[in-house]
């Protein structure tokens, strides 16, 4: 059984059609990148994963569970987790508390909540930042601080919007390494990311979609030499 | 020493009575702890949660009136209204919050506004139930010295604040502020966010009534415009955190004392012109609105918020001279 199975998804936006009988699984222990040109539908399709749009057609299942129609609240308890691509900090919270706010999710009390939390930091690399009010990290450090928030509600399957956009160098290979550590940890990932090189050496499957219809499916190497894919990307 | 702060204040006022203030005074100091409790509770909803209420005097209205009711229908003791207040007004609570917590942002808070008047409105037409516009008169006090009273209010609040702070450090506390910051972040946390403001709702709403039933017990009358009105309660319960601080466990309790102080003072000190002019009966709004934009422009984190801004100020003027 996939961990993740999105069935014939289709979202209509009045007559636009974001996304269109959509279908693909992912399998427990993989990274999936999804992957397409700007308002190809990725983050809708991510919205419809995680409750936030209710499908207008199709199903997505959770562990063999059907959860559209569920809320994102309900879906997170689950055990599936989502990091914003316009990320979305706590304001005027420290980098602990926002973590400690997700932890609580499974902790049992303040004092676990705080443990995961701070565990959670080691792990992303922002433990030195734990007192920061989170309005004023940079860019890169937000985008940290989102996966962390994700990562403290211990979920199974972690769906990353972005995390990597407006990244430095440094700040970019600290990120697909705390990836790969999570993967290590046996979290699965689908990730949505505009940077080509950071896609392909990361993913083990990717799925590419284009004006809301999938066009193809498959492994790095595949995917790279897919002309429906370099069309979509270059023109023709 | 800042640890112990709470407790110095709350021995200071325990045995405020014991030196013989006069009743005048008495009476200010049950206002502002009456007023601090109800900004307390307001801030809870709308300081932590982020849910900003323009309709306070719904509650404190309802909590009133369930007080005045209980006296006047089933010939029971007004005080009985201090704990039924927490169930009728929690009920109400909840009901109102089915309606007004689908919206969000300015949304919420007019429909808030909208609430508060529209049960204004039903308490002066609801005569069989309430006595209209002629309002409902205690007419044996329970006591006529004030100090009781005061222990009274007293009492309730101590309990609010210790209700607001240990909520505000558990997990409760944490989904709230979580929802304030970003509700849509708090949903994909796994936060019930349509659940923990509705319990944000019930617990402001209810130590509100608390309030308003103390209110009818002591002032021993009520009428709609008083308990349900849109200045001198919705607005000024506002105030009261706006000036103290929002999100602070102490800034409503130096709001209340401020606003309390200052209606009093303008109000004595004008009075002489007020028989002459009986226009400037408001004037101490004029006051209070200046006040509020001073405080939005220099210290929007009220006065507790942005204490170590206001010590900065002071020691850089002492700089110059």
């Amino acid at each position: 059984m996939s961990l993740l199975e999105v069935r014939n998804i289709s979202k209509l936006f009045g007559g636009l059609a974001a996304s269109s009988n959509i279908s693909f699984t992912i399998q427990k222990g993989e990274i999936l990148g999804l992957i397409g040109p700007n308002g190809a539908g990725k983050t809708t399709l991510f919205n419809i994963v995680d409750g936030f749009y209710a499908p207008t057609k199709g199903q997505v299942l959770f562990k063999g569970q059907v959860i559209s129609g569920l809320k994102p609240h309900q879906i997170c308890k689950l055990g599936l987790a989502r990091t914003f691509q316009v990320v979305k900090p706590l304001q005027r919270m420290s980098v602990l508390d926002n973590v400690i706010a997700s932890a609580f999710l499974r902790a049992k009390n303040k004092a676990e909540a705080v443990n995961i939390a701070m565990e959670t930091l080691r792990f992303t690399g922002l433990d030195a930042d734990q007192d920061v009010i989170s309005r004023g990290l940079p860019l890169g450090k937000r985008k940290k601080l989102e996966i962390a928030r994700a990562l403290a509600t211990q979920p199974e399957l972690l769906l990353l919007d972005e995390s990597f956009a407006g990244l430095n160098h440094s700040e970019l290979n600290e990120s697909i390494e705390i990836i790969r550590n999570i993967k290590a940890r046996g979290i699965t990932i689908m990730i949505i990311e505009h940077h080509m090189k950071v896609i392909m050496s990361i993913s083990d499957r990717i799925v590419v979609i284009n004006y809301g219809q999938k066009i193809a499916e498959g492994t790095p190497q595949e995917i790279r030499n897919n002309p429906l894919v370099v069309e979509a990307y270059l023109g023709e | 020493m800042k640890k112990y702060l709470p407790l110095i204040v709350l021995a200071v006022l325990a045995v405020l009575p014991l030196i013989g203030l006069s009743t005048y005074t008495m009476h200010m100091i049950i206002l502002v702890i009456m007023w601090a409790t109800v900004g307390m509770a307001w801030n809870l909803l709308a300081g932590y949660c982020g849910q900003v209420s323009f309709g306070h005097a719904a509650y404190f209205g309802v909590g009133a009136y369930t007080s005045g009711i209980l006296y006047s229908h089933l010939n029971m003791s007004p005080w009985w209204g201090i704990p039924i207040s927490i169930v009728v007004v929690t009920i109400f609570s909840f009901l109102l919050g089915l309606m007004v917590l689908r919206l969000r942002g300015p949304f919420f808070t007019l429909a808030t506004l909208a609430m508060g008047e529209v049960m204004r409105v039903t308490a002066e037409n609801l005569v069989w139930l309430t006595g209209g516009s002629t309002g409902i008169l205690i007419r044996e006090r329970t006591w006529i010295d004030k100090t009781h009273y005061y222990y009274i209010i007293l009492a309730i609040a101590v309990v609010t604040f210790l209700v607001i702070k240990l909520l505000v450090r558990s997990k409760m506390g944490y989904y709230f502020m979580a929802i304030r910051e970003d509700q849509d972040a708090a949903e994909s946390l796994g936060i019930n966010t349509t659940l923990y403001k509705t319990i944000a709702l019930c617990i402001s709403g209810a130590l509100t009534g608390i309030a308003g039933a103390f209110y009818t017990n002591y002032m021993g009358y009520i009428d709609p415009e008083v308990v349900f009105a849109l200045h001198d309660v919705s607005i000024v319960t506002i105030m009261i955190v706006m000036v103290g601080g929002v999100a602070t466990l102490s800034g409503p309790f130096v709001g209340a004392a401020i606003m309390v102080l200052l209606a009093e003072l303008v109000r004595s000190q004008l009075a002489d012109l007020v028989r002459s002019m009986p226009s400037l009966g408001a004037a101490h709004q004029v006051f209070f609105g200046i006040l509020l934009i001073l405080i939005i422009i220099f210290l929007p984190n009220g006065i507790v918020g942005d204490f170590q801004k206001i010590k900065r100020m002071f020691r850089v003027g002492g700089a110059c001279k």
